[in-house]
């Protein structure tokens, strides 16, 4: 009887010994970039003895944020969860939910800098004072994908894309001149056209510095320059030069099956272009208004970051932020920057993956990396935080294909996207004031 | 009909019950419940914040025009898919019942489509028609020269819908219509025909009175789906375009709760919806029932 107990003495001493703090990570990664997320998760594992993170796929981001926000309300949220971008100013508002991450490094006296990171990545998840509240992961941007072989028939030069929205719209006709369908299309309307394109030419999209400096910020996206714009891609779907494609990314099948030209779309697209694209592509910048002063300033970001739940018990968060200091790593960063095509998250990752030459071969890469370094960020090019953010993407959706069906003027339709947006703002005000 | 069984013992029909009642209560008046106290709520998502609003979720939906217009396009949609998945349906079920040769195989061809599921058949109709990538809809382009672009044009956009779902349903519809069709005794029709009924007259005064139990109860189960399970077509084919067009209520329910994550309206909606359905089950009950020879 004495022997059995000691060597459940030892034994469970030597559970003690190895006890490792498991920590859990909910995601929304797919495919080959849920692949990399289990490779960065065992090669954390792998470096230390004390922690492991278990990376679980969790469906969309829609999916794995009602997820977390079911298991929060149950008491028992996973220690990290990637949300995407547009619910980072409804996880910054659950103030009781989230535990922010410059707090969590200091809690757990991490030596950590954020001003490693590259500056509109950091100010995108950050206070406008500066205090980081996520982790960015998987970042990207805004490009303009071209098709080379078609500019090559319409006797343009293939190595020149336009430059500016004058420039561009005088190319889209000409593809289409050439006998293609139409010239142009985009995806992600309020992403890439509204919020990237307000950025780009230093516009405001809302007071308050883009939401950044309280919840009573309103929308102003329908500026004299902003109508302009969308009065020019309406017009020009009159005569058939822009087609319409659809709601965020759908309509990629009309660029990569060759029946438009130009097309805008994620930088994290890149690598489903260059499997379906039948021809050589170009990847360029967002064309500019050339008589918009400041312009062009620099796009923004997209894709998600990572949050930290409150409520786990003090081990695991030592263990996070053990995690988000090794994810940081250039050398995991350029991996994960390599693999999945998002964008390095430090300079540091930059400069080492530049230094490998892997531009050389992916030029289009380091052409979106160029366009958010641009210009050190401006109030109106940090990013932007609206509550009900969602909704209000919904919501210019549903008018921009009212406008396009003819419906609701240009003008009109700008103003009512702001109005009826401001009304949602209003909504999220009232409940966190 | 009036003979009934009656247990011995007083206890033991609760206890039958019981297991019955548990999933009635668990899966639906407990989130019914909730429902009707979230809808009385501002909150936020994570539950932090809960802010007593009185009718203010109701009262914004009723004054909100668009919460009108997706009524109204939901009833035009369910009464569509209604009258075309039944008419279409009786039509064929009558041609399968009669003599023909390979009856049984049009039959179980007919029957084939109950067994693909709805968010199956949203997506054979997308892969068919979208304008980016259909093979029809390049057909339409191409050869007919249709301008289809059903994202931006609300017609086309509800036609396809309409389409999709009533074909799904027709499968359904086929196999009631069949069994009622089938149970029409033969000797009345072989009466009337020596009385010299016409094909016609004999349809209308025997065979359809006959079918009336199957024709009502297709009417409420075609009106339940038009209204509430025909969600996974929207979702897949249109997601409410062109606009919010063809956002009907159950869609706006999931998507202003789970995506916009705006619970209270979301709950307000739920409720709207649960009081039409309790309606349209006293209605079937009340009137309707009692006017149907069975």
């Amino acid at each position: 009887m004495k022997r059995v107990i000691l060597l459940m003495a030892v034994l469970l001493m030597a559970v003690g010994a190895y006890a490792q703090t498991t920590v859990e990570f909910w995601h929304a990664m797919t495919g080959h970039n849920g692949e990399m997320v289990q490779v960065i998760a065992d090669k954390f594992n792998a470096s230390q003895k004390d922690y492991k993170v278990v990376p679980v796929y969790k469906g969309s981001y829609v999916d794995t944020m009602n997820a977390g926000i079911a298991a929060f309300r149950a008491g028992n949220p996973p220690a990290i969860i990637q949300v995407y971008e547009v619910g980072t100013a409804t996880m910054m508002a659950a103030k009781n939910a989230i535990k922010p991450v410059y707090q969590l490094m200091a809690e757990n006296n991490m030596k950590w800098d954020p001003n490693m990171y590259i500056p509109t990545i950091k100010s995108y998840y950050s206070t406008s004072d500066g205090r980081m509240l996520s982790m960015p992961f998987n970042s990207s941007t805004a490009v303009m994908y071209y098709n080379k072989d078609a500019f090559r028939k319409a006797g343009l030069d293939p190595e020149k894309p336009p430059v500016t929205w004058p420039e561009f719209f005088e190319v889209a006709k000409k593809l289409k001149a050439s006998g293609m369908e139409g010239g142009f299309t985009t995806n992600w309307i309020s992403w890439i056209q509204l919020e990237n394109f307000s950025a780009w030419h230093n516009l405001p999209f809302g007071t308050r510095s883009n939401g950044f400096d309280g919840l009573d910020t309103q929308l102003v996206f329908n500026s004299p320059i902003h109508v302009r714009h969308f009065q020019n891609m309406y017009d020009l779907s009159k005569t058939g030069v822009f087609i319409y494609g659809g709601r965020e990314n759908k309509a990629n099948p009309l660029f990569t099956s060759g029946r438009v030209g130009l097309h805008f779309e994620s930088i994290g697209g890149y690598g489903n272009m260059k499997a379906n694209c039948k021809f050589e592509f170009g990847v360029a910048r967002l064309p500019y208004y050339p008589d918009v002063p400041g312009a062009p300033q620099n796009s923004i970001i997209g894709g998600a970051s990572l949050w930290v739940f409150n409520g786990r018990p003090q081990a695991e968060y030592k263990g996070v932020a053990e995690f988000f200091n090794f994810i940081s790593q250039p050398e995991i960063q350029s991996l994960w920057h390599k693999e999945t095509g998002y964008l390095p998250i430090t300079n540091a990752a930059y400069e080492l993956t530049k230094s490998e030459g892997y531009y050389k071969t992916n030029p289009g890469l380091e052409v979106a990396i160029k366009q958010l370094l641009n210009k050190a960020p401006t109030a109106n090019s940090m990013g932007i935080r609206f509550g009900n953010f969602q909704i209000i993407r919904e919501i210019e959706d549903q008018v921009w294909e009212d406008i396009l069906a003819g419906k609701i003027s240009v003008k009109d339709g700008l103003d009512k996207m702001v109005r009826d947006g401001n009304k949602t703002l209003r909504e999220f005000e009232k409940l966190y004031k | 009909m009036s003979k009934q069984y009656e247990f011995k013992a007083p206890i033991l029909p609760y206890i039958l019950v019981l297991p019955q009642m548990v999933i009635v209560f668990i899966f639906f008046f407990w989130p019914a419940a909730q429902a009707i106290l979230q809808s009385f709520y501002l909150q936020d998502p994570f539950g932090g914040r809960m802010i007593f609003v009185g009718f203010q979720n109701y009262s914004r939906l009723l004054a909100d025009p668009d919460y009108w217009q997706s009524f109204t396009v939901s009833t035009a949609f369910a009464v569509c898919i209604t009258v075309g998945a039944m008419t279409i349906s009786l039509f064929l079920a009558i041609q399968a019942n009669k003599k023909i040769r390979f009856a049984s195989f049009y039959k179980t061809m007919l029957i084939w489509p109950y067994a693909v599921s709805t968010l199956v058949a949203g997506a054979i109709w997308l892969f068919m028609f979208n304008p980016n990538v259909g093979v029809i809809a390049y057909m339409l382009k191409h050869t007919f020269h249709v301008d289809w672009q059903y994202l931006l044009n609300f017609n086309q956009a509800f036609l396809l819908l309409t389409l999709a779902a009533t074909w799904k349903q027709l499968a359904y519809n086929f196999v009631f219509f069949l069994a009622g069709l089938q149970s029409v005794p033969a000797t009345l029709i072989e009466a009337a025909e020596i009385d010299g009924a016409s094909p016609s007259t004999r349809f209308w005064k025997i065979i359809f009175p006959m079918l009336s139990p199957t024709t009502f109860y297709l009417l409420v189960m075609n009106l339940v789906y038009g209204f509430f399970e025909t969600f996974p077509i929207i979702h897949q084919i249109t997601q409410g375009a062109p606009g919010k067009s063809t956002g009907i209520l159950v869609y706006k329910v999931w998507r202003d709760g789970v995506i916009n994550l705006d619970l209270g309206s979301s709950a307000a909606q739920s409720v709207i919806l649960m009081i039409m359905v309790i309606l349209l089950t006293v209605f079937q009950f009340r009137f309707i029932e009692r006017r149907v020879t069975y």
